[in-house]
């Protein structure tokens, strides 16, 4: 008996140096022999005070950094604030600049879903779709590439529209791609969705109901996997998303499996809309026409007083946004981003407050993980779709 | 349909207004948004109705943000954004707070409510009471200050590096080799106030 009454419970430290931490995260663990008791998860290990940072820079200047909050899939985090400036100035993209935007934040998702359906994968021991999804984001990431010079950090979005049109002919090649892509997708699902140990790991575990969901603030597919068809794409359509016709894919569960399920099913629908992007794209300049927020052409500098003094007022003291304050939020591939924007009627940001879709859903760990063997975190953790970037800011 | 949305914005703001009475001190629509100001011993009272009426269903608290207007008596406003899916609306609840006033936590209405505060008093020092746990959350451990505040530097008071000799990280105040630049980007044409002694007149005759 004496023995017995010293049983206390383990206290564990989860990262972050662990491969499955996806990053640098801390969790402290209280464990009841295998059993989770309680999990506090560390954060902000990589914060970097982006939020105090767009406050001292123009609103160009800001863009990029919201290319290095969810590097996973950096375009739908510009795509948030760019929409967010031009509600508060009033404007509306260029139509092809919309359509530009759609297509990359499509490519953006399906960038993101790569990463991530794989890496739950192989953080219950499946290894080989991480090596051939790799293969399929090198693809995609030579697209960004040829469209904006960068692989990761796009800083493609422009208040206003998207810097530069894309090379001729890029659109065939993205088409190809297309073609070839949903045998990819083939090749995973049969390696997972029926395979015994994928569906052990996965099947049951994490379940969150509806109302928990919600009340936690999921967004995204972890929503859609608790039974909740709500994607902001239909729910409140952005740019051209209203012209699109794509499906959303709902779970039933509120598992990790159906959290995974969703995902390649919504690759799947992101390829559909890529091709209505490509088809429906019309001619046209990628910018807005106004002056005020879109520099000149090269060719016009050349001759034109008023373009050179636009394009150097432009680059130095930047465009001024007139005083407001918007809540404006997009779909991004984890869930719903936000940018909380206020303006002061000066060319910076006054605060520029970022709401982050993984930030919610780490929240949710404790309340999650109870109860379920430490193994099983991890598989919670991979479904979740985590990314330090945007957690810690 | 823009004038549809803002009918519904319209309709909603009248509904929530009437019901919630007093605790609203103002409300507007900027932008397209519906927001509403109320005390901040008014909030979880505010936050309960919105998320249980039937015509609001405000399920979803998303966002609790702050924001510092320093010359202002109350500097601190607190944005709770909240969604609703069933009507596809958001609304914002403003707060208004200093450093001394606490705010009652959200966290017994939304659970999600719990970290956001927490960033919230990291960032600005915001005390939210009742709150479970209130501790930093994004800056280091043993972190002193308020970093989003309007009167904290960009570059902060101390910086790290690894000592060799002590084998360790060591904190130092910190050290620029340039000083910070930050450029006045007012224009002399459109900043200006015109205002003469003895003049005050003449914007009166403008307007």
């Amino acid at each position: 008996m004496a023995a017995e009454a010293e049983i206390k419970n383990l206290t564990l430290n989860f990262g972050p140096q662990h491969p499955a931490a996806h990053g640098v995260l801390r969790m402290v663990m209280e464990m009841d022999g295998e059993i989770v008791e309680r999990v506090d998860p560390h954060i902000g290990l990589l914060h970097r005070g982006t939020e105090k940072l767009i406050e001292y820079k123009t609103y160009l200047q800001a863009i990029p950094y919201f290319d290095r909050l969810d590097y996973v899939a950096p375009m739908c985090q510009e795509h948030a604030f760019v929409l967010a400036a031009e509600k508060l100035l009033g404007i509306e993209a260029s139509p092809r600049g919309q359509y530009m935007r759609v297509l990359f934040a499509e490519i953006s998702r399906i960038l993101n879903h790569l990463l991530n359906a794989p890496a739950l994968a192989l953080d219950v021991g499946a290894m080989t779709p991480m090596l051939w999804a790799f293969e399929e984001r090198e693809k995609l990431m030579e697209f960004y590439e040829r469209a904006c010079g960068a692989r990761l950090h796009a800083a493609y979005y422009r208040v206003g529209g998207v810097h530069q049109d894309i090379p001729v002919g890029m659109g065939d090649d993205i088409l190809a791609w297309a073609d070839q892509f949903p045998k990819f997708l083939d090749d995973m699902e049969t390696m997972l969705n029926e395979n015994r140990i994928f569906k052990q790991r996965t099947v049951d575990i994490g379940v969150v109901s509806a109302e928990d969901a919600m009340a936690w603030g999921f967004s995204g597919p972890m929503l859609r996997a608790s039974g909740i068809a709500w994607d902001l794409r239909k729910a409140q359509p952005y740019d051209v998303y209203d012209r699109m016709d794509f499906d959303i894919p709902v779970g039933k569960n509120g598992d990790c499996y159906d959290r995974y399920l969703i995902r390649v099913a919504e690759m799947r629908e992101s390829v559909k809309i890529i091709r209505q992007c490509i088809a429906e794209m019309p001619a046209g300049s990628v910018m807005s026409e106004d002056g005020k927020v879109a520099p000149p052409s090269r060719s016009d500098m050349k001759h034109s007083m008023e373009a050179l003094i636009h394009h150097f007022k432009l680059y130095t003291e930047g465009f001024h946004v007139p005083e407001g304050e918007t809540y404006t939020a997009v779909e991004a591939p984890k869930g719903e981003f936000g940018v909380y924007l206020v303006s002061d009627g000066t060319n910076k940001p006054y605060r520029c407050k970022i709401r982050a879709p993984g930030f919610a859903h780490l929240q949710a760990m404790d309340f999650m993980c109870k109860g379920h063997m430490l193994a099983d975190s991890v598989a919670i953790l991979g479904a979740m779709d985590v990314v330090f970037g945007e957690i810690d800011r | 349909m823009d004038d549809e949305k803002q009918a519904l914005l319209e309709e909603l703001r009248a509904h929530v207004t009437s019901l919630l009475g007093s605790a609203v001190r103002s409300s507007g629509i900027s932008a397209g948004e519906l927001y509403i100001e109320v005390a901040a011993d008014d909030i979880v009272r505010t936050l309960k109705f919105l998320r249980d009426d039937t015509n609001s269903l405000f399920k979803s608290l998303m966002d609790v943000c702050g924001v510092d207007f320093p010359e202002q008596e109350n500097r601190f406003e607190i944005n709770y954004n909240l969604l609703s899916y069933k009507h596809n609306q958001r609304i914002r609840v403003k707060v208004r707070t200093n450093e001394d006033t606490p705010v009652p936590s959200a966290g017994g209405i939304f659970p999600t409510a719990s970290w956001f505060e927490r960033e919230c008093w990291d960032m600005y020092g915001v005390f939210f009471s009742d709150h479970a746990d209130l501790r930093r959350l994004l800056t280091d451990y043993g972190f002193e200050g308020h970093p989003l505040r309007k009167d904290f530097p960009l570059t902060g008071y101390v910086e790290v590096r690894y000592d060799d000799e002590q084998r360790r990280v060591v904190y130092e105040p910190v050290k620029l080799t340039q000083s910070f630049r930050s450029f006045d980007f007012m224009s002399p044409w459109e900043g200006m106030t015109r205002q003469l002694p003895g003049d005050e007149k003449a914007d009166a005759s403008n307007e």
